[in-house]
C-alpha cells in the first residue's frame, strides 16, 4: 500500500459536506452515549471532524496519522475525548463516534464512483484504514488519561498510607500497613530518611505489624534504608516481625543486621534508652492526714 | 585559586563543602585540612556536606583519607548533613565511609565530638577505634 | 534546552568530570526525574568519567534523550581507545575495597542504572552505555 496516494475522499467530503454530515449524525442519534451530550456540541464536534478530515486527507499522507499533516484532526479528537470522558462515555463510546463516520461516507463513495469497482474498493480500503487508525487513537487516549488517574491517585493513597510519625522528640516510628511492593516501598522509605533530616530524630523505629509478607525485595530494600539512615548519622530499629516474616527472612538468607523486637512498645522503650530518657512513676501522692 | 575555608570552633575544625569540587580543589582540601589539625591542634574535625548533592566514589575516599590522617594525628572525624538522596546512592554504590563517623547537623555533630573527646567513654590514654 | 539533540563532551580532564555532572544534571532535571533517580545517574556518570580518564586515557560522552512509547530515559554511552578492560567479568563483580578504591566499581554504576552495557576489547578501547528511565 503506497503511503502517499491521490484520493477522492476530499472532494467527496468538500461536494458533499452537508448530506454526509447529516446521515452521521442520524446515526449517532441512535447511539445512546450520544445523547448524553447536547446535540448541538455533537453537531459542532462532527462537523469539525469533518473539516478536519478533509484537510488531512488533501495532504494524501495516510499511514502516520501522529505526522504535522493530521495535528488538526487529533485536536478535535482529544476534545472530543476528554469531553466524553467527562460526561461518562467508555473508550468504545468515543471511538463509536469515529467508526459511525463509515457508513455514510462509503454510501457517498458508492454513489459517486460505485460504476468503477477497481476505485470503489480503493477508496473504501483508504477510508476504513485512516478511520480504524483514528478510532484506535481515542482509545489510546482514554487509556493514557486513566494512567494518568491511577497514577495520581496511587500516589494519594502512598501519602495516606505510610505516616512517620514523632513518637518522642528524637524517635520516629514509620507503622507500615498492607502488601509492600518494591516501588512503594523505595517511596516510603526516602520519605522516612527525609524525615530524619527534617526533624534531626536520630532514631527510626519500622513497625511491619501491619505487613503481611515480606519478599526478597521488599527485604533488601529496608535493609538499604537502614544502611542509608546510618550513613546519614542516624539508626534504625525493626519492631514488630510476626513468625512467618521470621522464617521467610531466613529461608531467603538475609542478613538483618539490624536490632529488631517483637513490638512498637519495646522498640520504643528501646530508642528511649538509647537517647538518654528514663520513664519513671511519679510520686505516690500523700496519704491524707487523718 | 579557590580554596575551601576551614573554620576553627574551639578545639575543632569546620570544614562546610558548598561546591561540586574538581580533584585539584579536594586534595587541597585534604592538604589544608592536615597541616590546620597539627597547627590548631584540633581534637575534632567536622566535614558539613549538606551542600553536596553528589557524593562519588572519590569524594567517599577523601572523606576516607581525611578520617585516617585525623586519626593519625589525634582528632576525630564526623560528616554532617548527608542528604538522603545522597546515602540511597551512596549505599546503593556499595561505597563504605570507614572510619568515618556521622551525624545528621552540625549541632549533633558537635555534640557527637565532645561525648566522644570528654564524655564517659572516652579513652584518655591510647585513642582506640 | 532542545532535548532531542544528542550532545557529545569531551572527557579528559577533572574539570571535564564535574562538567559531564552537570551536563547530565540538566538532562535529568528536564525529563523530569526524581532526586534520588537525578543522584543515582549523575553519580554513575561521574564513576565512568573517572574511569575513562583514569583507565582509558580520556575519551568523551554522548548524552541522549530516549524515547520508548510514553517513557523518557537518558542515555549516556562514554568511550575511550584507552587498553581496555582485561577481565570484564571480574570487573563487573568488583567492588569497592574500603578507602581505597582500587576496584572500577562498575558493579556499583550498574546498580545505580536501568541499563547498563559494557564492551571492551583490550587494545581497542571501552564503551560504557548507562540508561536510566523515567
Amino acid at each position: 500500500m503506497a503511503a502517499e496516494r491521490n484520493t477522492l475522499i476530499p472532494a467527496v467530503i468538500g461536494k458533499y459536506q452537508q448530506q454526509i454530515l447529516q446521515a452521521w449524525l442520524d446515526l449517532q442519534r441512535g447511539d445512546s452515549a450520544a445523547n448524553r451530550l447536547d446535540p448541538a456540541t455533537v453537531t459542532e464536534q462532527s462537523r469539525r471532524f469533518l473539516d478536519e478530515l478533509r484537510a488531512g486527507c488533501q495532504s494524501g499522507r495516510f499511514d502516520n496519522i501522529k505526522a504535522p499533516e493530521w495535528a488538526g484532526i487529533r485536536e478535535i479528537l482529544d476534545e472530543v475525548s476528554r469531553v466524553r470522558a467527562s460526561l461518562g462515555s467508555t473508550a468504545s463510546e468515543t471511538a463509536t463516534f469515529v467508526f459511525s463516520l463509515k457508513e455514510p461516507l462509503f454510501n457517498r463513495l458508492r454513489s459517486e464512483i460505485g460504476k468503477d469497482a477497481d476505485a470503489l474498493a480503493r477508496e473504501v480500503w483508504a477510508v476504513t484504514l485512516l478511520l480504524d487508525k483514528l478510532g484506535l487513537y481515542t482509545t489510546e487516549l482514554a487509556q493514557k488519561s486513566r494512567d494518568d488517574v491511577i497514577a495520581r491517585q496511587q500516589e494519594e493513597m502512598l501519602e495516606l498510607s505510610t505516616p512517620v510519625v514523632e513518637l518522642w522528640e528524637g524517635v520516629l516510628a514509620l507503622p507500615l500497613i498492607g502488601t509492600l511492593d518494591s516501588a512503594r516501598t523505595q517511596v516510603v522509605m526516602e520519605n522516612l530518611l527525609q524525615r530524619l533530616v527534617g526533624s534531626g530524630a536520630e532514631i527510626a523505629i519500622i513497625d511491619i505489624t501491619g505487613v503481611p509478607t515480606v519478599d526478597t525485595l521488599v527485604a533488601q530494600h529496608l535493609l538499604k534504608t537502614i544502611s542509608a539512615a546510618r550513613l546519614m548519622g542516624a539508626d534504625c530499629i525493626i519492631s514488630g516481625i510476626r513468625p512467618q516474616i521470621a522464617q521467610t527472612i531466613v529461608h531467603l538468607g538475609v542478613e538483618l543486621d539490624v536490632v529488631s523486637k517483637a513490638n512498637l512498645a519495646d522498640a520504643f522503650a528501646l530508642a528511649l534508652k538509647r537517647i538518654g530518657k528514663t520513664v519513671v512513676d511519679r510520686a505516690a501522692p500523700r496519704a491524707k492526714a487523718e | 585559586m579557590d580554596q575551601i575555608p576551614i573554620l576553627q570552633v574551639g578545639d575543632c575544625l569546620l570544614v562546610s563543602i558548598q561546591v561540586d569540587m574538581h580533584d585539584r580543589l579536594a586534595l587541597q582540601l585534604q592538604d589544608d585540612l592536615t597541616t590546620k589539625i597539627v597547627s590548631s591542634r584540633a581534637r575534632g574535625v567536622m566535614i558539613d556536606i549538606s551542600a553536596l548533592e553528589i557524593v562519588d566514589s572519590f569524594i567517599g575516599r577523601m572523606l576516607n583519607n581525611i578520617a585516617a590522617m585525623s586519626r593519625v594525628l589525634d582528632a576525630i572525624t564526623v560528616v554532617v548533613g548527608m542528604q538522603p538522596a545522597v546515602a540511597i546512592t551512596l549505599v546503593e554504590l556499595g561505597l563504605a565511609l570507614t572510619g568515618v563517623r556521622t551525624a545528621l547537623n552540625v549541632d549533633k555533630g558537635l555534640a557527637l565530638i565532645r561525648r566522644l573527646l570528654d564524655g564517659p567513654e572516652a579513652d584518655l590514654g591510647s585513642r582506640k577505634e | 534546552m532542545d532535548l532531542e539533540k544528542s550532545e557529545t563532551l569531551s572527557v579528559r580532564s577533572s574539570e571535564d568530570v564535574v562538567r559531564v555532572r552537570q551536563a547530565v544534571r540538566t538532562r535529568a532535571v528536564a525529563l523530569g526525574f526524581s532526586l534520588v533517580d537525578q543522584t543515582k545517574i549523575i553519580t554513575a556518570a561521574s564513576e565512568i568519567a573517572r574511569n575513562t580518564i583514569d583507565y582509558g586515557g580520556g575519551g568523551e560522552l554522548r548524552l541522549e534523550c530516549l524515547r520508548a512509547g510514553t517513557r523518557r530515559g537518558l542515555q549516556l554511552v562514554f568511550s575511550d581507545r584507552g587498553p581496555g578492560i582485561p577481565d570484564l567479568a571480574q570487573a563487573l563483580t568488583d567492588g569497592f575495597t574500603s578507602g581505597n578504591g582500587l576496584g572500577l566499581g562498575l558493579g556499583g554504576a550498574k546498580r545505580l542504572c536501568n541499563e547498563f552495557d559494557v564492551k571492551s576489547e583490550p587494545g581497542r578501547g571501552t564503551i560504557v552505555t548507562l540508561t536510566r528511565w523515567k
